[in-house]
């Protein structure tokens, strides 16, 4: 395994893109006992691409995002953001104090926005993800799939350009999920914003999707990369997503099983 | 898909998901706060009658509710009575006002700066196992017998219960909250100010219950210990009855003492159930 598939998508070097990761490694730990997460990523997400990234657990995928938030630096290498990144988690991780509306209005009220204007902005966002109207409620009195939408608005009010999501519908049934990547293709179609996607289904990534990037495990190098060319709007149970997912699924399989008879 | 039939499908996967909000009544939820307490009370009554009546001691030295609580209520008809208690309730308020000060910025810098918890963390907790009675020989030496000795002694008494409440509320804090924080822009004083506050209100208003029983409880000692003249009180009140050996006004007093702190228990319990029942606290609880 000695080469590695380079990035398609952005002619290299690698200009004008939103993210650019340049032989990025990232490992924890020193020495012996050192664990490498990400072993020489070559990766560039074009502005307004909506790419996904997918990989067995321990690949690095959530590492990647986190240098990418800016909330982790590399080992080696460069990792070049030009835009504001808002990252989601798989919990919507909302402050139980406030109602939905002042969640939302808490990135601007940092910023120093008046209180009418910042409220006037959240309801709108809370309308764009179909939770007008439940502005006044509190976090625990939503299902987990709206209170993803309201971290999704949150996310939008930061004024983020980049939505960095962490695997952001892992802990949500099937039914709310389908519901979920519709909407979020809605708001994310024209829109401009530059989505990384972190997901360990490859369904998923499938339908949601300009281009899948697959990592390989301990350490996480990019495997191989998909575009995805089926036009939108997509169903998740199509068979051009199915096709696709299977395609991508025999990939991460040989991949896994590399692995094992290392 | 077309967007009519999306929104169709999400208002109700919403309506089906939602929580729905059946609170209880607001007289079932009194009655539900107050029947243990009254229950208690009756359990207490009839206990105190048998024993009386059991001729442990003499009636002149334990009496029956049936004689304390005929006096307790001439009690309520005197003047000097609620002097006595209106005295003793600024007191207690002045004192517990200045410790919920003094113990939150003690908290906020025993949380935040590393240097400060190891220098005086642990000496705030081993101040708060110091029984308060044991202050007053000092606090009268540094300020005689006067106001200033039992505020000394209920400041001390209540102020690291409320700073450790806060520094426990502000390390339990959910990391992931506070990566949610940073995420939206907060850093500093505001992180502090809208996310870590905010998230460490349930262990700050247990500090702040705590506390207040401290202040109580060193209150009640001071006064019984330092009294000031002209100045009545529960505790000089209390100190009066057991001098003329008038066990029934004794008892009274007490009762008084009894009923200001449950009175002032059931407000702190009432805050912290609405705080849970906000934050949605109370449904993981029970669930």
């Amino acid at each position: 395994m000695t080469t590695v598939a380079a990035p398609v998508g952005i002619d290299d070097p690698i200009t004008g893109a939103a993210i650019a990761l340049r032989s990025v490694s990232k490992a924890f730990g020193h020495g012996a006992d050192a664990v490498v997460a990400l072993d020489g990523i070559d990766l560039a997400v074009g502005r307004g691409e909506f790419v996904c990234v997918v990989g067995a657990s321990g690949c690095g995928k959530s590492t990647a995002l986190n240098l990418m938030a800016g909330l982790d630096r590399p080992t080696l290498g460069e990792v070049e953001v030009d835009g504001r990144p808002a990252l989601m988690f798989q919990e919507a991780a909302l402050f139980p104090w406030l109602d939905v509306v002042d969640n939302v209005a808490l990135p601007m009220r940092l910023k120093g926005v008046g209180k009418g204007e910042r409220r006037g902005r959240a309801s709108e966002l809370l309308d764009k993800v179909h939770l007008g109207g439940q502005g006044h409620r509190r976090p625990h009195e939503l299902s987990g799939g709206m209170r993803q939408r309201v971290a999704l608005a949150r996310s939008l009010a930061q004024d983020a350009d980049i939505l960095l999501m962490d695997e952001p519908f892992g802990a949500l049934d099937a039914m709310t999920r389908d519901l979920l990547h519709d909407e979020l293709e809605s708001v994310w179609s024209g829109s401009g914003l530059t989505v990384v996607f972190v997901t360990h289904n490859v369904r998923e990534a499938a339908r949601l999707a300009d281009r899948i990037v697959l990592l390989t495990s301990r350490p996480g190098r990019v495997a191989a990369t998909f575009e995805v060319e089926i036009p939108r709007p997509r169903r998740i149970d199509s068979p051009e997503v199915s096709g696709l997912a299977a395609k991508v699924t025999d990939r991460l399989r040989e991949e896994v099983r590399r692995h094992g008879s290392r | 898909m077309a967007v009519d039939e999306h929104l169709l499908n999400l208002a109700g996967l919403d309506a089906l998901e939602s929580v729905l909000g059946k609170a209880p009544s607001r007289w079932s939820r009194v009655w539900a706060m107050t029947w243990p307490k009254l229950g208690a009370l009756g359990l207490f009554l009839a206990g105190w009658q048998l024993i009386v009546w059991a001729g442990w001691k003499p009636e002149y030295v334990l009496p029956g509710p049936a004689k304390v609580l005929p006096r307790l209520w001439e009690l309520l008809f005197v003047g000097e009575f609620w002097r006595a208690v209106g005295i003793t309730m600024r007191r207690a308020l002045a004192g517990y006002a200045v410790a919920v000060v003094i113990g939150s910025l003690l908290g906020i810098s025993i949380a935040r700066t590393r240097i400060v918890r190891s220098a005086i963390g642990a000496m705030i907790t081993g101040l708060q196992t110091m029984p308060s009675i044991a202050w007053f020989p000092l606090a009268i030496a540094l300020f005689q017998i006067s106001e200033r000795a039992i505020m000394f002694v209920v400041v001390l008494g209540a102020a690291p219960s409320i700073a450790n409440g806060l520094v426990s509320g502000v390390d339990h804090v959910p990391p992931l909250l506070l990566r949610a924080g940073r995420m939206v822009g907060a850093r500093g004083v505001g992180l502090y100010r809208h996310v870590i506050l905010p998230a460490a209100l349930p262990g700050f208003v247990g500090g702040l219950k705590q506390g207040w029983a401290f202040a109580w409880r060193s209150l009640m000692a001071g006064e019984l210990i330092v009294i000031v003249g002209n100045k009545p009180s529960i505790g000089s009140r209390l100190d009066f009855a057991r001098q003329f050996s008038d066990s029934e006004l004794l008892i009274a007093w007490m009762l008084v003492i009894l009923t200001i702190g449950i009175i002032i228990d059931a407000a702190f319990t009432k805050a912290d159930l609405t705080l849970r029942r906000r934050w949605g606290l109370i449904d993981n609880a029970t669930r």
